[in-house]
């Protein structure tokens, strides 16, 4: 009971930080903190779906090239508004999800990882072809946001859209939590950790890994047209593989055995680049790189695994390195 | 007649490349069950280092030679660092770390050399070469027979060597190898360094075509995975026999099939590796493999 306490405390805190923060930091830092908002939800559907279903998604920036382009023709050709499209985004990259989840019924592991990171790399020339609809090369620009009339003398359009961004997130945030700590938590866990007995104790496993396909791009499409909308821009080569691996590292920095590794990573993946750039343009992805390679070595449980067990003071439980789990079927005797 | 000839070369050309890659994908998937994703990376750093040996004014031929050497020791010592603390984890642990690999390649290429394209030597001549009234690029020739030339020296060391045998018992039966006297870890790296040697090799070729720049490799990584998934990620021989056909396939596709074009080729390889591994997932030669649970 007191874990609990503490954690909605610690919930209750983040969320004032969150909603204080655009009266504190410069108008240009909320535009930034924007961003975190959208790549935190795409990041809590990748943990949704590596983290508890153990299905490897190297190619989600596929999903957010879905979110992105389905805003952008709607509002382009329609004159469509953000309050309609981003739910119709979510429901079309959720359906592609969807349809990517049956495929992935029949891959296993490597090779999930293997079709994914094919699509990641194929998104942007796929996003060329079709230039009828999605602008080509030049891509599509979208209406500029602006405040509703009644908030117009309160809030600038960024502050404006940091509000909607981070709503967005704390209503899929605590939608997850609620979904994660029930039966349905449980299914995906179960079948991440050992398919065969989960089957055994009745749970369907291509209901539930169909689900988190779905359910995980359904975040990443709503994360896509919640980053398109304030950059007012969308075109092919933002989604490219580099995207998804992106996302990926997020998730893995972050933590991806816990919802708030969304938080840590969708933070370390929007300013860890902007903090490193400064001394060279490739410098970003050296450091991605060495920091991806040494989580994985030394701290499984990412940024926010490692300090909640140190604000836990518990000892590391089997369930927490979900990333250094020994594979039972093939092991190599040293 | 005369076009369709040469599409069918140029073909094999860049379906020699994908092969060399798909082995060196499928030499650490026989040993490991895993896929390296930092196997295109890993080439482009190594043919960006015989561009810098050739810079600094070291003949063709010798940059190539000691390209190898450096590719081979390199790719062991990454085993031994990085790869070996997590030879015992799933498979999504060593996939991540691979991805780890990929991304800082990509990024000590970018920091080193920029994104500048840079034109990388060709080691063939240009003049064409004609065969039956018709002329092919020397390019394509050089390509198709280079890889070739290297693939059959890579199969021989494995079936006429001790050191190769070794190489696949530990792969196939760690536990009774590891009984034998076989240090079946230290055969993980070997089939590193090798594989990394395939890829400098592929690199090399392809960079005259391609030019030399950071993400070069690309592309080409996932036609090497559409290639050893078409021809069964176990089967080398698969790797090599998919990767000539879908060089093939690609070329025609993009030439004459107007909806295909250029852009689409990445989502032809993507449909195949998705096609093939639902419809016959042990690929053209691979076996079926059957787990105990």
């Amino acid at each position: 009971m007191r874990l609990r306490a503490d954690r909605n405390l610690a919930v209750a805190i983040v969320a004032i930080v969150i909603a204080l923060l655009p009266f504190i930091v410069p108008s240009f830092s909320t535009f930034e903190l924007t961003y975190v908002g959208a790549y935190a939800i795409a990041i809590l559907g990748l943990i949704v779906l590596t983290g508890m279903n153990g299905q490897i998604s190297l190619g989600h920036g596929a999903f957010l090239a879905v979110g992105g382009y389905v805003v952008a023709i709607l509002a382009h050709r329609f004159g469509l508004s953000f309050w309609l499209s981003i739910p119709i985004a979510a429901i079309v990259s959720g359906i592609v999800g969807i349809g990517l989840g049956f495929v992935a019924l029949r891959l296993e592991g490597v090779y999930l990882a293997l079709a994914t990171f094919s699509l990641a790399v194929a998104t942007p020339s796929i996003l060329k072809r079709f230039g009828d609809l999605t602008g080509g090369v030049m891509g599509i620009v979208l209406p500029p946001v602006a405040a509703p009339k009644v908030l117009a003398g309160v809030l600038t359009p960024v502050q404006w859209f940091y509000y909607v961004t981070w709503a967005f997130a704390g209503v899929l945030f605590l939608v997850t939590a609620r979904f994660l700590g029930g039966r349905v938590g449980r299914s995906l866990r179960a079948l991440r950790d050992n398919e065969i007995a989960a089957v055994s104790f009745g749970v369907n496993p291509h209901f539930y890994k169909t689900l988190a396909f779905g359910w995980s791009a359904a975040f990443a499409g709503i994360a896509g047209a919640l980053i398109a909308i304030p950059t007012a821009y969308v075109s092919p080569d933002s989604y490219s593989s580099l995207l998804s691996i992106t996302l990926l590292i997020g998730a893995v920095l972050g933590g991806i055995d816990t919802m708030w590794g969304a938080l840590a990573g969708g933070v370390m993946i929007e300013f860890l680049p902007l903090w490193v750039q400064k001394i060279n343009n490739a410098a970003p992805s050296v450091v991605y790189g060495v920091a991806l390679i040494l989580v994985m070595l030394v701290m499984p449980g990412g940024i926010a695994g490692t300090l909640l067990r140190l604000v836990q003071r518990r000892p590391p439980a089997p369930g927490d390195a979900v990333l250094r789990r020994t594979e039972p079927t093939r092991a190599v005797e040293q | 007649m005369q076009e369709l000839a040469q599409q069918v070369v140029s073909g094999l050309a860049s379906g020699s490349i994908y092969a060399s890659m798909a082995l060196a994908l499928v030499l650490i998937y026989r040993s490991m069950n895993v896929i390296n994703f930092a196997q295109g990376e890993m080439a482009m750093f190594t043919t960006f280092i015989a561009w810098q040996l050739v810079q600094q004014g070291l003949p063709l031929w010798a940059a190539f030679t000691a390209t190898i050497a450096v590719a081979f020791v390199g790719a062991v010592l990454l085993e031994r660092i990085v790869i070996r603390p997590v030879e015992r984890a799933g498979p999504l642990t060593i996939v991540i770390v691979t991805l780890g690999l990929l991304i800082t390649f990509n990024g000590l290429a970018g920091l080193f050399w920029g994104y500048v394209i840079k034109s990388f030597p060709s080691p063939f001549p240009a003049a064409p070469i004609n065969i039956g009234g018709v002329a092919f690029s020397s390019q394509d020739v050089g390509i198709i027979l280079v890889s070739l030339a290297s693939l059959g020296v890579i199969s021989l060391f494995f079936a006429k060597t001790k050191l190769g045998l070794a190489m696949r018992a530990a792969a196939l039966y760690p536990a009774a190898s590891q009984v034998l006297g076989i240090r079946v870890s230290w055969m993980l790296a070997l089939g590193w360094g090798l594989s990394a040697v395939v890829g400098a090799i592929s690199g090399m070729m392809v960079a005259p075509v391609v030019f030399l720049d950071p993400n070069m490799m690309q592309g080409i990584v996932v036609y090497a995975f559409a290639a050893a998934v078409l021809g069964g990620v176990e089967s080398p021989l698969g790797a090599v026999v998919g990767g000539l056909i879908l060089g093939v396939l690609l070329n025609l596709l993009g030439t004459y099939v107007e909806f295909v074009g250029t852009d689409l080729r990445l989502a032809v390889a993507f449909a195949i590796i998705v096609a093939v591994l639902l419809i016959r997932p042990a690929g053209l030669f691979g076996r079926v493999s059957v787990a105990r649970v």
